[in-house]
């Protein structure tokens, strides 16, 4: 038979914020499924089967949580799958979801993803101490500061990129209703001047802690017809490497380069900085602009912090990148990586509001989770794909 | 629809795994054997996907350190569910019917004894309204089990002698954690655990990993002399809330069923990790005297949460590719009191 065309043919969210203690999980989780399938234009009989992800459970405090919420998310007397892959976990739900539509399964997949931060305490369910495993005591932050460090020696990069890169994606946020860090005014300067964490990653370099959920639902290509600005689906790609081996490189991991060429290939693109128009790309802390766009192949190795510099990835830059306020303005964990994919999928729908890149036909949306190792992402556009 | 076939099939139970939650010490030696059945290599496996809980293993990200047993460097197409592992086949069938990829390897892992079992689980209930009051998972059995015999469903001699019939055939199952002949007035005199349900009503508490290769067309053919080929996968979730539904049926296996063809099969692997939910699913799903029910043993005789669904998988495949089952069904459970059903049906020939 082959592989069907899909598309995303709704997208919700909820507002990201600290605490939502206004509403219980179910009631988070409604909110962006709600927004999502009006947005779509259907109701919960249309949905055919369900996919949930989020991050470990332990940060809510409830053991798959997924079977609780069936009833919440309309999946009773439908499948239900929960995906849990780490960080990237956003990014592997949609890519689920949309391989249903895609084996000819389904023809209508409600995605959701959510983390509730508020519930439980994320430095504690990352601490629990496990045998002959190095603990992780000073958070992804201590984690990632020496990656960061290898990155800006290996490259030769500025020490103010970093802090360019916050400055650019809080201001960004600014524009979006739904962000969780809106500050209109943060320079450079703003971001060089506060707190130095984990040296290089200063406090404002660093994303939030957000409670939030996202949905998107895929439909084939006759529920697509249904609905005016479908973001067809063109590529996805996941891979997997280990946490720890000596021979990883974990600035430029092999398994990001890997789905970032199967990815381009699935997608016929060759020049990814020209043929695509704009990216959210997952950053929970600023240096991982320039490390992913050289990951990804949108720059040459030790090249991507000269994009960020010359403002290319502003909007209205070559390759606009996290134009939502990405990671570091947002980051409900479970649903950080399904919000880049929803995002890149509002600006080919031409549906991203203030943060709109004109004329945007071809996005990318990427995830990555683990200590660097678990990688997602998506390519979709305007049009239907022709490879 | 593409063919696809279960090709290899491995896996350990036992009462306590002396070793990590993330039990990669089991995987490799499995993930060999699996090797060895098809004469594949870890090149050959188009995409890996496995099922397991962060909870059973009290750890966030216990399937991370679960990934080396498959060595992923050079970086593979990998993914993870949350669920038992049964769940993590039909993602990869998912998989190999989008064409993207040929074959797959599918793995599931639990460490149960880690924690208390029943209470661990009591965690998948409603935080705000169920989960407070602790109710675990064999005081729930135990009611639905009540509702039963108050309906005339059942009565305790029905129970034992599904107690009798699974550990007799887990006499031939080097794999079964508990077995034996047992007469069913000796399991009557035995005390109640949670009444009306006795200890041996109750699935044992088991450790255990399970893994399952499955390949489309020619690949199949390829790996195995016999493959099990797989007619048809479906699932679905009921509502939680107690209150919602009749807990003496099983409305999510019964519209499993009805999407799938069940004439003429002769074997059913089914995973009732208490006795009384044996005989629902087998109402649920039409299965008459002249069908084989757990040849295995069953979940009664071993019952490693997060693999024990996908082995019922690769018993019934194990049956079909050794010539003594023509159609069988494999059916694999999750959450509380039947919440969560799949049925996978597999049939024979080249």
């Amino acid at each position: 038979m082959g592989k069907q065309l899909s598309a995303v043919i709704g997208v919700g969210q909820t507002h990201y914020r600290a605490k939502r203690e206004d509403v219980s999980i179910a009631g988070l989780c409604r909110e962006a499924v709600d927004r999502a399938l009006a947005d779509a234009g259907v109701g919960f009989d249309d949905v055919d089967a369900v996919v949930v992800g989020k991050a470990p459970d332990l940060f809510e405090g409830v053991m798959m949580p997924e079977l609780y919420l069936a009833e919440a998310l309309g999946a009773v007397g439908k499948p239900l799958l929960r995906v849990h892959t780490a960080g990237s976990v956003g990014g592997s739900t949609a890519v689920v979801a949309a391989s249903l539509v895609q084996a000819g399964v389904h023809r209508r997949v409600l995605a959701v993803t959510f983390e509730k931060q508020s519930e439980s305490n994320a430095m504690w369910a990352l601490s629990v101490p496990v045998p002959f495993v190095m603990p992780v005591h000073a958070g992804a932050g201590g984690y990632f500061a020496p990656h960061v460090r290898s990155y800006i020696r290996r490259s030769g990069a500025p020490t103010h990129v970093g802090a360019m890169v916050a400055a650019k994606d809080r201001r960004n946020a600014a524009r979006n209703p739904y962000a969780h860090l809106r500050q209109p005014d943060s320079t450079m300067e703003s971001v060089m001047a506060s707190q130095m964490l984990w040296d290089p990653i200063r406090y404002d370099e660093t994303c939030p802690s957000s409670d939030g959920a996202c949905a998107v639902v895929i439909g084939d290509e006759q529920a697509a017809s249904g609905v005016e600005n479908p973001a067809w689906i063109h590529a996805t790609a996941m891979r997997t490497e280990p946490t720890t081996a000596a021979e990883r490189d974990q600035v430029d991991p092999q398994a990001g380069r890997e789905a970032a060429a199967a990815l381009w290939r699935q997608a016929g693109i060759t020049d990814p900085l020209r043929e695509i128009d704009c990216a959210e790309i997952y950053v929970p802390f600023s240096w991982f602009e320039p490390m992913w766009l050289e990951n990804l192949g949108f720059a040459a190795e030790g090249e991507g912090w000269k994009l960020t510099e010359a403002g290319e990835t502003e909007i209205g830059g070559t390759l606009p990148v996290n134009m939502s306020g990405g990671v570091l303005s947002s980051n409900p964990i479970g649903a950080s990586g399904m919000i880049r994919f929803a995002e890149a999928a509002l600006q080919v729908m031409g549906e991203a509001g203030e943060h709109q890149v004109g004329g945007a036909r071809r996005a990318l949306g990427h995830a990555y989770g683990g200590g660097s190792q678990f990688f997602s992402m998506w390519v979709v556009g305007s049009e239907r794909p022709t490879s | 629809m593409r063919d696809v076939a279960v090709v290899g099939f491995a896996q350990r139970q036992m009462a306590a795994f002396d070793g990590s939650p993330t039990m990669v010490e089991l995987l490799v030696p499995v993930l060999g054997e699996l090797y060895e059945q098809t004469g594949w290599a870890k090149g050959d496996i188009g995409f890996f996907c496995s099922g397991s809980s962060d909870y059973l293993a009290g750890r966030s990200f216990s399937f991370v350190s679960a990934i080396d047993a498959i060595g992923t460097l050079p970086p593979v197409n990998e993914s993870h569910v949350e669920m038992d592992a049964a769940w993590a086949l039909y993602e990869a069938w998912v998989k190999i019917q989008t064409g993207e990829v040929d074959t797959a390897l599918v793995y599931g892992f639990g460490k149960s004894s880690a924690g208390q079992l029943r209470r661990v689980l009591s965690l998948q209930l409603d935080p705000y309204l169920t989960g407070p009051l602790w109710p675990d998972t064999v005081s729930l059995a135990a009611l639905q089990a009540r509702a039963g015999l108050e309906a005339g469903l059942w009565d305790e001699k029905d129970l034992a002698a599904v107690v009798a019939r699974n550990r007799a055939a887990g006499t031939a199952n080097p794999h079964a954690v508990l077995s034996g002949e047992l007469d069913v007035a000796d399991l009557l005199a035995e005390p109640m655990f949670a009444d009306p349900l006795r200890a041996h009503d109750c699935a044992p508490v088991t450790d255990g990993v399970a893994a399952v290769v499955i390949a489309a067309g020619d690949r199949a053919r390829d790996a195995a002399e016999l493959p099990a080929w797989i007619t048809g996968m479906q699932h679905r979730v009921d509502a939680q809330t107690l209150g919602m539904r009749d807990l003496t049926r099983s409305e999510s296996t019964a519209g499993a069923a009805a999407a799938l063809d069940l004439a003429g099969i002769d074997t059913a692997e089914l995973h009732a990790p208490f006795s009384h939910q044996e005989l629902i699913l087998r109402r649920e799903l039409g299965l008459g005297d002249e069908v084989a029910v757990n040849p295995s043993g069953g979940a009664l005789c071993g019952n490693p949460m997060f693999a024990a669904g996908l082995i019922r998988i690769g018993e019934a495949a194990a049956r079909i590719s050794a010539g003594t089952s023509r159609r069988a069904v494999a059916h694999a459970t999750s959450g509380p009191v039947l919440q969560q059903n799949l049925l996978c049906t597999l049939e024979g020939g080249r």
